[in-house]
Parts: structure tokens; sequence; C-alpha cells
């Protein structure tokens, strides 16, 4: 088995062991230390950091540890040692680094071992002799766990007590409870037939004995751990969802963050000019509801309940912001926003930044009107202007998405400029008839 | 701070100016960006204070904060209109209110000019202002725009007493829009094809109209700006 390059997402993934001869392996073999994965574990996440490690599909080492632990239980114990011994992810130390501390946690282990062996024996007493073979590893993993129950941090005691749900969940509600009880009985005599057939089969009868109760105990455990088993996948989930959520409401902070810095900064620079304070710090409150409870992006104009002049207030503010260039904003006349109104602005918007950009003029002014039949925007720039039939080519792309924004929407775009004479983008858009200045309150 | 009284630009035809504000930072700093181009003869921080330092001195020109403790730059210009007819008003303001600014104007400014304006720019506003000429800011004429593009939406319930002085002419109307836009004088006679003269005129014009008009919609287009 070669390994071959990292394959994208999960799709891919699942496309490529469908159609590949590398069937299981999802990815080359991992470099860092061995450590226990906390993004996509089950348990204590040893399988998904061997899968890591190794380059094998996660649900390959997960196979191995549950066929390895329903044939000897070995499995389950290498199992529980594994998650005491590596480390998770991120982590300082392992848990049992933390265990050898915990007087009580190691008292307590032994004691439960130490009772477990006395059932052992007694029952090597009773000739049950098929037990003794589980005893190492029970007494290893009834220990283990014990010693992780009491070491591990918050998050893998949170995921053993989901383990140790379904064991907690008899005692619930009495609805499920009925449902459980049936369930337990099924299982029970499911289990106690099919362990039945495999400690009574003789040598001389033919395997079909025991194959059909290795098939019942499985049933039997299908029977009793299946629900829960899908509430586990469900709530993964959930988790995983809850996690996207967190990373998402991270950066929504981080721009907020921003924003309000930035406007701060501005304020603190206009100390002494109050009206400009009060704009800045409404702006601020408006783009800080529309992100936190509308889900708008600071800084973009769709969607936003704004009114034309404050938009253009808006582009004012956030290129002042951007650009440290001033921009005199005059408006005149108001409206609400439409579709066709909200592609004018950000047609302006880039002729301002256009503008700030490339003239290296001191100031721009933006000069926006609402006819009645039309609304229209000037930017002007007094700076080293250019020619027309020689603009750079990355300048042309702009003013093309300008032009090409406009003429979508059934506006028009003149520019006027000539080397060393300012630029002019002239920007207009017609109104619907009817649609009058809204009251102005 | 006294200085020969009467009008008229004194030696070296520098205009002699009065700074009314009521922040000495900015005072000094006005001072020091008019430099020897102006003739500063005397500033004042308030109301009463600046009314007395202007029938003092009779400057051509008084460089007016919009905002002042006592009353605001309408009390001061209100004051003196009567008794000092020949000193101008070049109004200075860092704010956004349109009310206060066409309040001021109303009051009888020659003129509108933010803070923000740079030295020489503030300079040729004065020189401007000392001639009889007007200096209107883009900002100034997006208000009158606006003050005067409300009128007749309010409908023909309340008949014009003075229609000649209650509505700006299409060509008027054209040349704010350019100041608007950000257009000098010059650049608008050049655009329009007309003289800077004749600019000014209309430029004029507009404001003998602001100032006049008895229409109540005009402060009533204030009043409701200031509910805005």
């Amino acid at each position: 088995m070669n390994p071959e390059p990292a394959g994208p997402g999960r799709g891919g993934g699942i496309l490529r062991r469908l159609g590949s001869r590398h069937t299981w392996i999802r990815h080359p073999p991992g470099t860092g230390p061995l450590r226990r994965s906390r993004e996509d574990r089950l348990g204590g996440g040893v399988a998904a950091g061997l899968a890591a490690r190794t380059g094998l599909d996660v649900n390959l080492v997960r196979t191995g540890f549950v066929v390895a632990a329903l044939f000897s239980l070995f499995g389950a114990a290498a199992y529980v040692v594994a998650w005491l011994l590596i480390p998770a992810e991120g982590a300082d130390g392992n848990i049992a680094g933390k265990a050898l501390a915990d007087r009580r946690g190691m008292a307590l282990a032994a004691g439960l071992a130490s009772l477990l062996v006395v059932v052992l024996v007694i029952a090597s007493a009773l000739h049950a002799g098929w037990l003794s073979t589980l005893a190492w590893p029970l007494v290893i993993c009834v220990g283990g766990v014990t010693l992780i129950w009491r070491n591990a941090p918050p998050d893998e005691q949170a995921v053993l007590q989901r383990l140790a749900d379904p064991l907690l969940g008899l005692a619930q509600g009495s609805r499920s409870r009925r449902r459980t009880v049936v369930r337990v009985v099924v299982a029970a005599v499911t289990l106690g037939l099919g362990l039945g057939w495999l400690l009574t089969g003789h040598p001389d009868q033919s395997a079909l004995r025991q194959i059909a109760g290795v098939i019942l105990v499985v049933a039997a455990i299908a029977i009793l751990l299946g629900p829960w088993w899908l509430r586990i996948a469900r709530d993964l989930v959930v988790e995983r969802q809850a996690r996207i959520r967190a990373e998402e409401r991270a950066d929504m902070a981080a721009r907020v963050h921003d924003s309000v810095l930035q406007t701060l900064a501005l304020i603190q620079r206009r100390a002494d000019h109050p009206q400009q304070v009060i704009q800045l710090a409404r702006a601020q409150e408006r783009e800080l509801r529309a992100w936190l409870f509308d889900g708008q992006a600071p800084g973009s104009l769709d969607g936003q309940d704004l009114t034309l002049a404050a938009g253009v207030r808006l582009i004012q503010q956030e290129v002042e912001a951007q650009h440290e260039v001033p921009v005199e904003a005059v408006t005149v006349g108001d409206c609400d926003l439409d579709d066709d109104l909200r592609a004018l602005l950000a047609a302006a918007r880039e002729a301002t930044v256009n503008a700030v950009k490339w003239s290296g003029a001191p100031v721009v002014s933006i000069f926006a009107e609402v006819e009645p039949g039309q609304v229209a925007v000037f930017v002007r720039d007094r700076g080293q202007g250019f020619d027309p039939a020689a603009v750079p080519p990355d300048r042309k792309g702009l003013a093309q998405s300008i032009n090409a924004r406009m003429a979508r929407r059934g506006g028009t775009v003149v520019v006027r400029t000539a080397p060393g004479e300012g630029t002019e983008v002239s920007l207009t858009m017609p109104r619907p008839a009817g649609d009058r200045q809204p009251g102005r309150s | 701070m006294t200085s020969p009284a009467g009008a008229g630009p004194g030696p070296g035809g520098r205009p002699r100016v009065v700074i009314v504000d009521d922040h000495g930072l900015f005072r000094s700093g006005v001072r020091s960006e008019l430099g020897d181009q102006v003739e500063v003869v005397g500033e004042a921080d308030d109301v009463t204070p600046a009314i007395a330092v202007i029938s003092e001195c009779l400057p051509d020109v008084v460089l007016l904060d919009v905002h002042l403790p006592g009353g605001g730059g309408q009390a001061v210009i209100t004051a003196l209109r009567g008794s000092q007819p020949q000193v101008r008003f070049l109004a200075l303001s860092a704010s956004d209110a349109p009310e206060d600014v066409i309040g001021v104007i109303r009051a009888g400014a020659r003129g509108y000019v933010t803070k923000t304006i740079s030295g020489p720019d503030l300079v040729d506003a004065v020189r401007r202002v000392a001639g009889g000429d007007t200096v209107f800011s883009p900002r100034l004429a997006g208000f009158v725009l606006d003050a005067f593009a409300a009128l007749p939406a309010d409908g023909p319930g309340v008949p014009s007493l003075d229609p000649e002085l209650d509505q700006l002419t299409p060509r008027e109307r054209e040349v704010l829009r350019l100041i608007a836009r950000g257009y000098t004088y010059k650049e608008i006679a050049r655009e329009l094809y007309i003289s800077v003269k004749t600019v000014e005129s209309h430029v004029s014009s507009v404001l003998r109209k602001l100032q006049l008009s008895t229409r109540h919609q005009l402060t009533r287009w204030a009043t409701e700006r200031r509910l805005a």
C-alpha cells in the first residue's frame, strides 16, 4: 500500500475509497508525535489519533479495536491504556501522569480491580473457565476507566459520561424505561441463547452453531446498544455543528472588534466635532446591530436598512477610515434604498476608493442628489487625472466593473478626466415613477 | 486690542479680520494659517465680547464660529446687522447640522466654510467675502439645494407670497449643483460657458433668496432636519 497525496474533504475520501485500489488509505502518515484527536473522537480519540499518525482510515482503526475487544477484551484494554498514556492534542501531558498523583483515584482503581480479581477467582473455582480469559483485560479496563474518569479534563469526562449513558439510562423516565426494559429482556434472551450455543458447541458438530452464536451475540449487543449508538452519532453531528458555530462567532467577534476599534480611532481624531462623533457612533451602532442580529458583514451595503444619504455617509466614513484621505460628502434629498440604488452606491464606493487610491488628490468629494426621476452621484477629485485612452489595465478593470454594475441596472456612467485635470465619475440611476421621497422622521 | 476704526482694507490691501471662536487653540490656529495675508485685528470667544470687539475694530470680515456658548454666531450677526451693515461675516463650522448653517446664512453671513478648509483656501475665502462676494462650500450648496428642493414637495396648500424669492431658477440650481460637486467658480464658469462674474451673481442671488425668503417652509425644513 503506497501512501497517496492528501485528499480533499470527506466526500472525496469516500469516492476514492470506492474507486481506488488503495482502499483504506486516507492520507500519508503524519509526522508529528502521536496524539489523541480532539476533533474526530467517539471515545478518547485514540483511533482518530492513530489514524492521523499512520495514514489509515479512522473507521478501519475503530473497527480493529472493536473486533479485538469482542474477541478477547484485550482490544478494549489496549484502548483504555492508550487513552491513559497518549496525551491529547494540545495537552501538556497524558492522563496517566496526572493519575499517578491522584492517590484516591489509584486506591479506588486498585480496590475495584481487587474486587474483580476476587470475583474472577470465585468464577474460576466454579469452573467457568471462559471468564478467566477475560480477567486481565477486564481488570485493566475497569482500573483505567476509573483513573480516566477521575483525572481527565472536563471535555473527556463528558465523553465518558456519554459512553456510560445507556447504563445510567435504565433508571430514567417511565416511558423510556419500559422500552429499555423490553430491549434489555430481548437482548438478554438473545445473548443467553448465543452464549449457550457458543459454549455448548462440540467439536464434532459443524461450525454452523458457533457462527450462529456469534451472530446472536452481535445481535444482542446491537439491540441493547443500537439506539444509544445512533444517539452518539447524532450528538457528534450536533457537537460538530456547535463547534462550527463557535468558530463563526469568533470570526464575528474579530470583525466587530476591528470595526469598533476603527470607529473609536476616528472618534478620537474628531473629538472636537461632536456632530461627527455622534454620526460615527450611530453608524457603528447600526453596523453592529446589523452584524449581530441580521448577520450582515460590516461594510456591506446589501440588505442594510439604510437610506441613500446614510449609505453615502457610510461610504464617506469607511473610505476615510480605511485610506485616511478626507472625503467630502454632500447629499441633497433622500430616499430608501432598493437593489438598483444599492448597486449605484456600490459603484460610487468603488469610484471613491479609486479616486482615493489613484488620484493623489488630498480630498475627494461625493455629491449625491435624489430627484423624482433619478438619483445621481458624482465622485470628483482634483488629482492627477488620466488619459482615458491610455488607462493602465488594472484601473480599466475597476472602471469596467463600475460600468458593468451600473449597466446591469439600467444606470449610466460618465467619466470625465484628463491628465492634470482631476477626475469626475458621474453615476445616474433612474428611479421607478411614483417612488417619492420618504417621510423625514 | 485696538486699531484705528474705519472700514475698508487695511494697509497693503490686506483685509482686516476678527476671529470669533470659543476655542482659543482654534483661534490661534486660524491666525497662524492666515499668516500675513490678512490683518487679524481682534479676537473674541463669545457673543458679548464679539459684539464689543467688532463694534470697536470695524473689521472687513468676521470669521464667525457657528457654535458659541452664549447663543451662537447667529446672535452676533443679528445684533450687529443694523448698526454695522458694512461688516461682512464668514461662517466657520465643524458642524454638519444644516439648520445651524442655514440659520447663520439667513441671519446675514456672506458665506460658509468648514473648519477643515486649508489655509490658502481660507485666505481666498476671506478675500472674496471682503470684496463683497459670496463663499459657498459644497456642503452649504447641498443644504440650500435640499432646503429649496423640499419646498415644492410641500404642495399647493401654502401659496407662495413671492415666487421670485421662494424658488431657485434652473440656472441657479445648476450652479449650486456644480458647487456641491466640488467645482470652483472658475470651473463652473467654464462648464456652463459663462463668466466667473455671472457665477458669482447667481450665487449672490441664491444667498439673497435664502436670506429674504419669508416662507416658513424654510424654517420648517430646518426644524424637520433637526428632528431627523
